[in-house]
């Protein structure tokens, strides 16, 4: 189909001719970005404040695709290229992919999170690929005097109707020289020879051999370590310190504070999302290893002074009186809940709980930062580049063009590498030193003073008249922020004529943030198991409640709805028929769950058996309808390792507070699952031509729910706390029963 | 300061550090071999495993006096052009997410394998619970040292 170029349209994509020889095309994937950016000859001059991503064809036709997103996992750096290099036509045993340096002032969409990478990108990275097919075909058919119409594209070659071929290197220069067409044609799904195949992770031989790849791994010239010591509890702040004893042991170069600049600029306004970083001063040692810089902190003698130290029993007590209480802000109102809740038959109301959970990144913070009078360089692992970069700026009093960000692969994100603190702390120790540094935090600094999900409190309450749900009232009370956007909208909005949602908050100096599909990881638990018990309760088929539910919400003219009832229902009937819902040998329980959230529709069943009196989860069946699957190989680990982590979440996750200080700093007293744990995983991808949405997120919330409802099921206890392992009875069969 | 004589990966090394760095910080800071990961450092993870003698160790809980003398082999030196069995094996599945716990895993499966090269999946699991990957990619950890035990026999 012929698409309005929209890359064209705005200039979002500038071509040029390399010095030497080929063809370079920068573009960028999102709306906001400077109309006139042209691409440099010499690429070492390419700006990355106008382009956040670009292809190289060179002169012998090599194809080098840079990727622009952040990769933490979750294989970006594999499906964007893949995407490009489908309509470009290039076969993909010919592309190579590099990680795009990123500085990103300019954009607002240089991210990885939120799931949001593929979805946003698509159409982007499809017209820049059929662009520089086009123009590199043009110039073919001007070459031979032919119109382009008569030529054909098969990896990378091209060929008119006599016969004669050429390949892209022999034609680059000359397309470099063409306009960019203001209209292109995309391909029909029906005929992608790259898209929907597998295609393996392109650093994988790098991650099997051990080569440099993380920001761990980055080292430089003369660079210094640095260990910070932060306040061991939340409410502390630095008073004194005497670091004699730290400065006299080996390698030690120095011990200063920091904190003072990175306060200043957050007390200006904090543009990262809901985290709150400590207030007080740091303390740093720096020395010439890193072992050296962790040994000499534990020896630093510091006195913090303290104020309004938290605990979690009064969390606790905290967060119930938001519930009972009135202080709520109202997310989404549809009828009248307060008038159908008196006219109610009967009422169901339950509360459910969670903790708050570290993001544990098997890679710990860290960041490296050389600081000088003529430019800024920080290289190292962060999902936001931007606002690291544009922060710096503002901290130090320098100007962002002479900040370079160099990405490096992440040991893992889950949220935790949105905010910038570590590139801030190295940036002012660097500046401090005006030395080449790398900030390493140890296991405990990153589990103890991180940017916790928020423990969460939901109530939610449904009114029953005459077998009908009427109305669905649902209360959070969160520390530090409630559910933002869309999320209110989620079914079962649209689907109940009285329908509410409201939040509460209560401020805590523990600072908190986004993690793992932020929001719903535990929404969709406390839901899915409500949407249970009311089934339970209403004498109804659990299944055909959901499916009835979803049929209401077909046609709706509402807008803010995003979640689509009849991919929905295809989910759930698919589950139903994969999992062998209800046709399960004797021992085996089973329990339901359908969720949509990050654009994607998922329907989940667990298996669960009792072995030696305790319910052992040994099976989930997924569906996804993640709409066209880019690369199957990388959505399958997705959609697999988001289960595996919602089940060891929803079990085992647990961070409890005691004055301000985290119960757990590493993994002796925090649990993670391990492979003994987790359970046989069975996927079915739904086949359609929906454009594609993201797999970084979506399966893992709705799992705790199947896991709790199957585990209802086979002992009878209904679950309505997080972690599962804190009521280690409501696994168990009830003696009673075992005895018959 | 001591000086340590190691042995790594074939290769004779003269260490002059602290008595008490651990082989990881060693083998990342002095010797540059990076491929060896910091995960926890108090042996809980796995991320930091090395081969020692050819048996499995954290080397963030081991120090150079206990390798002295020793051969130790990382990640870098498993096999010259990152073709041992268990490497292919991981490539072939496609085991890695964020990665940065799969040296440690393939560390601790080539150990495994060289012991018991037809493993049982209890076997299997039992080997490996001891290595944590955070993005959970235990299915196809799994399945790669699966396929790795057929490569080997």
């Amino acid at each position: 189909m012929a698409t309005k170029n929209t890359l064209s349209r705005r200039a979002f994509m500038r071509t040029s001719g390399l010095a030497g020889g080929g063809m370079l095309i920068g573009f960028n994937l999102f709306q906001a970005c400077k109309p006139k950016a042209t691409p440099p000859i010499d690429l070492s001059k390419l700006d990355y404040n106008d382009f956040n991503a670009f292809i190289k064809i060179a002169a012998n036709g090599a194809v080098t695709i840079f990727s622009p997103n952040p990769e933490i996992g979750q294989g970006v750096k594999t499906s964007m290229p893949m995407i490009i290099a489908e309509e470009l036509d290039v076969a993909w045993k010919d592309v190579y992919v590099a990680q795009g340096k990123l500085d990103t002032k300019n954009y607002t969409r240089q991210v990885a999170g939120g799931s949001q990478s593929i979805r946003q990108g698509w159409d982007a990275l499809r017209q820049t690929g059929a662009s520089a097919k086009a123009m590199l075909v043009r110039a073919a058919a001007i070459r031979w005097g032919v119109d382009a119409s008569e030529c054909s594209v098969s990896e990378g070659v091209i060929t008119n109707t006599t016969g004669e071929t050429l390949g892209y290197g022999d034609v680059v220069n000359e397309a470099a020289t063409l306009e960019v067409p203001e209209e292109v044609v995309l391909k029909e799904p029906k005929d992608y020879k790259i898209i929907g195949t597998d295609i393996g992770n392109v650093d994988i031989d790098k991650i099997t051999t051990g080569k440099p790849l993380y920001g761990l791994d980055y080292k430089a010239e003369g660079m210094v370590y640095a260990s910070v010591a932060r306040p061991p509890a939340f409410g502390q702040k630095l008073i004194s310190f005497n670091a004699d004893k730290a400065k006299s042991m080996p390698g030690v170069i120095d011990v200063i504070t920091i904190g003072e600049k990175a306060r200043k600029h957050l007390n200006g306004g904090n543009r990262n999302w809901s985290v709150k970083l400590t207030d007080s001063d740091k303390v740093v040692v720096i020395a010439t290893s890193i072992w050296q810089a962790m040994k000499a902190k534990k020896v630093l003698d510091i006195q913090w002074e303290s104020n309004n130290l938290e605990n979690t029993e009064q969390h606790d007590q905290i967060l119930t009186g938001l519930l009972d209480g009135n202080e709520f802000t109202n997310l989404r109102k549809d009828g009248n809940v307060k008038k159908a809740f008196a006219n109610a038959d009967s009422i169901l109301e339950r509360t459910y709980e969670s903790p708050f959970v570290p993001h544990n990144c098997l890679e710990p913070m860290n960041f490296y930062a050389n600081v000088s009078n003529e430019k800024i360089h920080l290289v190292g692992p962060v999902q936001t580049p931007a606002a690291a970069a544009d922060t710096v700026a503002d901290m130090l009093d320098r100007d962002v063009s002479e900040i370079e960000v160099e990405m490096t692969r992440m040991g893992g994100g889950f949220g935790r590498r949105l905010y910038g603190d570590f590139v801030y702390e190295a940036a002012e120790i660097s500046d401090a030193i005006r030395k080449p540094v790398k900030v390493i935090s140890s296991r405990e600094d990153d589990m103890s003073t991180g940017v916790y999900r928020p423990a969460i409190k939901y109530r939610i309450k449904a009114a029953i008249k005459e077998g009908k749900i009427t109305a669905y009232h649902l209360k959070e009370a969160a520390i530090n922020g409630n559910m933002y956007g869309l999320i209110p909208n989620f079914f079962p909005a649209g689907a109940i004529e009285n329908y509410q949602v409201d939040g509460a908050s209560y401020n805590s100096n523990i600072t908190t943030g986004a993690w793992r599909a932020p929001y719903t990881n535990f929404l969709a638990f406390a839901e899915q198991s409500f949407f249970d018990e009311l089934a339970e309760k209403m004498q109804v088929d659990k299944i055909q409640l959901r499916l009835d539910l979803l049929e209401k919400v077909k046609g709706t003219t509402d807008e803010r709805i995003q979640y689509d009832p009849e991919r929905m229902q295809n989910c759930i009937t698919t589950a139903v028929e994969k999992s062998g819902w209800g046709k399960q040998p004797e021992g085996i329980y089973q329990g339901f769950v359908n969720y949509y959230c990050h654009n994607t529709h998922v329907a989940q069943v667990a298996n669960v058996a009792i072995e030696n009196g305790v319910a052992v989860v040994k099976k989930i069946t997924c569906v996804v309808d993640c709409g066209i699957v880019v690369n199957p190989l990388g959505a399958m680990n997705q959609i697999e390792g988001g289960i595996i982590d919602g089940m060891g979440h929803a079990m085992y996750g647990d961070l409890g507070f005691n004055e301000g200080i985290p119960n757990a700093h590493n993994f002796d007293r925090y649990r993670l699952i391990r492979m003994n744990e987790a359970p046989e995983i069975e996927t079915h991808l739904i086949q359609n031509e929906f454009s594609p949405t993201g797999l970084g997120e979506p399966t893992l919330p709705p799992v705790g729910g199947a896991i709790a409802n199957a585990i209802k099921a086979a002992t009878g206890n209904r679950l309505y706390k997080q972690p599962f392992m804190k009521s280690p009875e409501l696994l168990r069969v009830p003696k009673k029963e075992i005895l018959g | 300061m001591p000086t340590y004589k190691i042995k790594v990966n074939g290769k004779s090394k003269t260490l002059d550090v602290s008595a008490d760095t651990p082989v990881l910080w060693a083998l990342r800071d002095h010797l540059d071999l990076v491929g060896t990961k910091f995960g926890c450092g108090i042996g809980q993870c796995g991320a930091c495993t090395i081969h020692v003698d050819g048996n499995p160790m954290r080397s963030c809980s081991t120090t150079l006096e206990q390798v002295e003398g020793k051969s130790i082999t990382t990640i870098e030196g498993l096999s010259e052009t990152g073709t041992h069995p268990v490497q292919e094996a991981w490539k072939e599945i496609d085991v890695p997410q964020c990665g940065y716990c799969q040296a440690g895993q393939i560390m601790t499966a080539t150990a495994f394998l060289e012991q018991n090269s037809n493993p049982t999946e209890e076997d299997i699991k039992n080997a490996m619970h001891g290595n944590i990957c955070r993005c959970a990619s235990y299915t196809r950890i799994h399945k790669a040292v699966a396929l790795a035990a057929t490569k080997m026999s």
